[in-house]
């Protein structure tokens, strides 16, 4: 189907697998790497008889991207060909961490030595001696409990970014109180028709809540789905501290003090309820302690709210209006909600507004999954026993996390870590947290690597965080070159499946789900033995045997329509028990949450301040003036991927802060200067502090500066103590660590204070060196 | 006949899925464009809006991907831009589109040498 005028058309209706001027042309879904969220966008890959990739091209037949794809997929070939790229298993030497002493090895040695160390450590320490950890997006993010539970034989699996500030305290959120995983916006992504699907409605009004969809593409929501939208006739609002260019296209912008989101939550919540604009029915008949709410919220003003916001009360109002009276609307919340002491409560009260609005599981509004949808979590888990479970750590001190992702309270890890003769053997699976990515104080995590006894990582880069600590590297295919299956929104609500479909070899790559297997099969065999091969692995795994991976190959795009289904609270689809209701314990959407209040949480919403701000920690705003918000999302880069690609790198080649104006004045920065940034927890490599380059742009508030995250510079000195001049520029060597809320959730990521000072230096990046060093590609 | 390229740049996001698309259909260096996003903003106005455009401008080395455009295909960059606000067509065809909405450009390059 035909979206948009300007959308190609000259290979619709192609098969899976077609001839084109001599060359071999496999349409697929793309997943990872390089890193991404599992939006499976469409991509024909070409290659010619000698099974070279020739080129990428986006797949018009794609009913959700319809050809278009974002710049990380348009470079593929340069990332496949990568002459950087690791292409065979290696090893090295413990006493040889952090020097480049790698030596090629088999897979089969590979496999033998981890083994050797798994079954070691298993016999000496007992099996929770053996730690994983894992990155988020690519497809190996989500497999992390199942690499620990299921494949080695460890409960230990630890998600390191502090507090777990990343989509999961959205998930815990949405599960106490919703009784489903996080509900997504719904852009009529399973109907064939799409947009102009009868039963689909356009939403009258969109709202991104600390999210740019547009660039992050957030679990696999296809984020310009929202232009779309907005070209159809959808209105915007934006809440963000920041200016973005969707902030400029939206008619409500609630430019908020970073980490305030819970008071605005609570405002707006407030005037919908007093001014009665809220659904009495859907409220009457499916919601829990909405009274209990009602009374919680008056205690937020709206003038109270303004004032911990720094908004306009008459906005606040107005936009709660907005959203109370344009139906249907649906609400993206996005990464910024995760990264706060209390941000559970904002996302609490953005379900609340969804709920009280009526937009849950109507058209347009919000979508939630079946009953039998949701993470692929769980796998494993049984078959490692009571004695094992229990050893989960953080299962006694942090039970609402822990127990319910299944993964350790990471901020316990790292202590456990740092003391030493805790953990022994570690794996580390597609995540490059010291570079500024996923983690509070990488460089502490990076020292206490140092107390662990054998290491080794996945991924398809000898990444700092490798090359700081592995004794064996396992080297992963990319999307091109593997067959799995890709499922929009980690399957949690019913948009679409996709075949990632298998088109070149380069060197011995292997796919997370293939080494996933094959360590299970040797290490766990009560979990892997039952499966004749990876495929019959691969359709349990990710199909749930529903289908064949070559009836899922031939179709490419499997969209979910016969799971699609709205108001299933009136069907029965959201219980296993199959009587209608919510799946909470009441039945009902839990405004006042009784699973929060079991696990000794207020069960109503409440407002705290981030750990440091002009109101909770005045006496350092003297020293650290300024409010730090980071990490927002760009489109050249996945987190701390695409730095070596040369068209990615150009677009973005040093790590930016963005100052006001009327700041940069202030403090004598120019346009373009390096500073110093520190925080009162800085422990980076220019006394505490780290440096940025300074962009001077209205796109922040005078007093909020942003920073961008996952900075580490492939062109430098791999070797320790330079890797890759990986601390020089680490946001999150100045964010604390364990300063997290009641639960165990959410750290203050984007909402740190800091200071800001100019420097003489310069660090910019030179392109050309990039260009020579990494522009021509290897090709086999 | 002469062709162009349409684009509304009231919805172009800034994504610069056709820069790199150009570069890696045309095999273009860093530090030159076959077309180049150019990005005015943010900066408030006296009403206190912000303006933002984010324009996508054909450079001397742009052909229309006449390679693509004579097998039916479209130009490198309309076939991938995010938000699809990109069109290719005759002049003819697109200055209609032009009077349709407001907030578009249309564009005619061809590569030009001088000396």
């Amino acid at each position: 189907m035909v979206l948009f005028k300007g959308q190609g058309t000259a290979d619709l209706g192609k098969p899976w697998r077609y001839e084109e001027d001599g060359l071999t042309v496999t349409r697929g879904c793309a997943w990872s790497p390089p890193g991404c969220h599992p939006t499976g966008c469409g991509i024909k890959v070409y290659t010619n008889k000698e099974g070279q990739l020739v080129k990428i091209e986006g797949d018009e037949n794609h009913p959700i991207t319809n050809g278009r794809l974002c710049v990380r997929c348009l470079t593929i070939r340069d990332y496949v060909y990568h002459p950087d790229r690791i292409r065979y298993p290696m090893k090295r030497a413990r006493e040889d961490r952090g020097k480049n002493r790698w030596e090629r090895i088999t897979w089969d040695e590979a496999y033998d030595i981890i083994v050797e160390k798994c079954n070691e450590a298993k016999e000496k320490w007992g099996a929770d001696s053996i730690l994983v950890i894992g990155g988020t997006g690519r497809e190996g993010g989500p497999m992390l409990p199942a690499y620990a539970h299921s494949a080695l034989g460890t409960p230990n699996d630890c998600y390191t970014q502090s507090g777990y500030s990343c989509y999961i305290p959205r998930v815990a959120g949405t599960t106490y109180v919703l009784g489903a995983t996080y509900p997504e916006m719904d852009y009529a992504g399973a109907y064939e028709l799409r947009y102009d699907e009868p039963t689909w409605q356009l939403p009258a009004l969109i709202v991104y809540w600390g999210k740019i969809p547009t660039a992050s593409n957030g679990d696999g929501l296809f984020g310009h789905a929202a232009i779309d939208m907005m070209r159809r006739g959808s209105k915007l609002m934006c809440i963000d501290p920041r200016v973005t260019w969707s902030c400029t296209r939206a008619d409500w912008h609630l430019q908020l003090r970073p980490g305030t989101d819970a008071a605005l939550g609570m405002a707006m919540l407030n005037v919908i309820i007093s001014e009665e604009l809220y659904d009495k029915d859907f409220v009457d008949r499916w919601t829990y302690g909405f009274e209990q709410l009602a009374e919680r919220v008056g205690t937020m003003s709206v003038e109270q709210a303004a004032e911990i916001c720094d908004l306009d009360p008459d906005d606040i109002r107005e936009a709660a209006r907005a959203y109370a009276t344009l139906k249907p609307a649906q609400i993206a919340w996005g990464l910024a909600i995760d990264q706060k002491r209390n941000g559970m409560q904002a996302g609490h009260c953005i379900l609340a507004l969804e709920a009280i609005t009526g937009n849950i599981d109507v058209p347009g509004g919000q979508l939630i999954g079946d009953v039998n949808d949701g993470l692929e979590l769980g796998f494993g888990w049984n078959n490692l026993g009571p004695e094992l479970q229990s050893k989960i750590v953080g299962i006694r001190e942090y039970p609402a996390y822990v127990a319910l992702v299944l993964a350790a309270q990471c901020d316990m890890v790292l202590d456990l870590l740092e003391e030493g003769d805790y953990f022994h053997v570690m794996m580390i699976e597609d995540t490059n947290l010291l570079a500024g990515t996923c983690a509070a104080q990488p460089h502490r995590w990076h020292d206490a690597f140092a107390n662990v006894d054998f290491c080794f990582g996945v991924d398809v880069w000898l990444t700092p965080t490798i090359q700081s600590c592995c004794e064996v590297f396992l080297p992963l295919s990319t999307t091109v070159e593997h067959d799995t299956v890709v499922y929009s929104h980690y399957g949690a609500s019913p948009i679409m499946a996709g075949a990632v479909n298998k088109c070149l070899e380069v060197g011995e790559g292997k796919g997370d789900c293939e080494i996933m297997y094959d360590l299970g099969c040797r290490l766990m065999p009560i979990n892997y033995a039952r499966f004749k091969d990876y495929y019959d692995f691969l359709e349990f795994y990710r199909l749930g045997y529903s289908q064949t991976f070559e009836e899922i190959r031939d179709e490419v795009v499997h969209q979910k329509i016969e799971t699609l289904g709205y108001k299933k609270y009136e069907t029965g689809h959201l219980r296993m028990d199959g009587k209608p209701g919510f799946n909470t314990p009441t039945g009902r959407i839990e405004l006042y949450s009784t699973m929060f209040q079991q696990f000794g949480e207020d069960p109503l919403p409440y407002y705290i301040e981030p750990n440091y701000s002009p109101l909770n920690t005045p006496e350092l705003m003297e020293q650290y003036p300024f409010v730090l918000t980071t990490g927002a999302r760009t489109y050249c880069y996945f987190h701390s991927e695409g730095k070596q690609i040369p068209y990615l790198r150009e677009m973005n080649p040093d790590p930016l802060i963005e100052i006001n104006p009327e700041d940069a004045l202030k403090y004598g920065i120019a346009d373009g200067q390096w500073v110093k940034v520190n925080s009162p927890h800085g422990s980076g490599p220019f006394d505490g502090a780290i440096v940025l380059k300074a962009k001077v742009s209205q796109i922040v508030k005078p007093g909020v500066v942003h920073a961008q995250h996952g900075f580490w510079f492939p062109e430098k000195d791999s070797e320790e103590p330079v890797l890759y001049d990986v601390w020089r520029s680490n946001i999150n060597d100045l964010i604390p660590h364990f300063m997290v809320g009641k639960l165990g959730f959410g750290a203050d990521f984007k909402c740190m204070i800091c200071s800001v000072e100019p420097i003489n230096e310069n660090y910019d990046t030179d392109m050309q060196e990039i260009w020579d060093r990494f522009g021509k590609l290897v090709i086999e | 006949m002469a062709y162009g390229l349409l684009i509304d740049y009231e919805f172009c996001t800034g994504c610069q899925s056709c820069e790199v698309a150009c570069k890696e259909e045309h095999g273009i260096p860093v530090g030159q464009w076959g077309i180049r996003l150019l990005d005015d903003g943010p900066w408030k106005c006296s009403d206190g809006k912000y303006n933002w455009n984010k324009i996508p401008v054909p450079t001397r080395l742009c052909d229309l991907c006449e390679d693509r455009t004579s097998k039916g295909k479209q130009p490198f960059c309309v076939h991938h831009c995010l938000a699809g606000v990109m069109q290719y067509g005759t002049v003819e065809e697109l200055a209609k589109e032009l009077e349709l909405k407001p907030n578009q450009v249309l564009f005619v390059p061809q590569p030009y040498h001088y000396g």
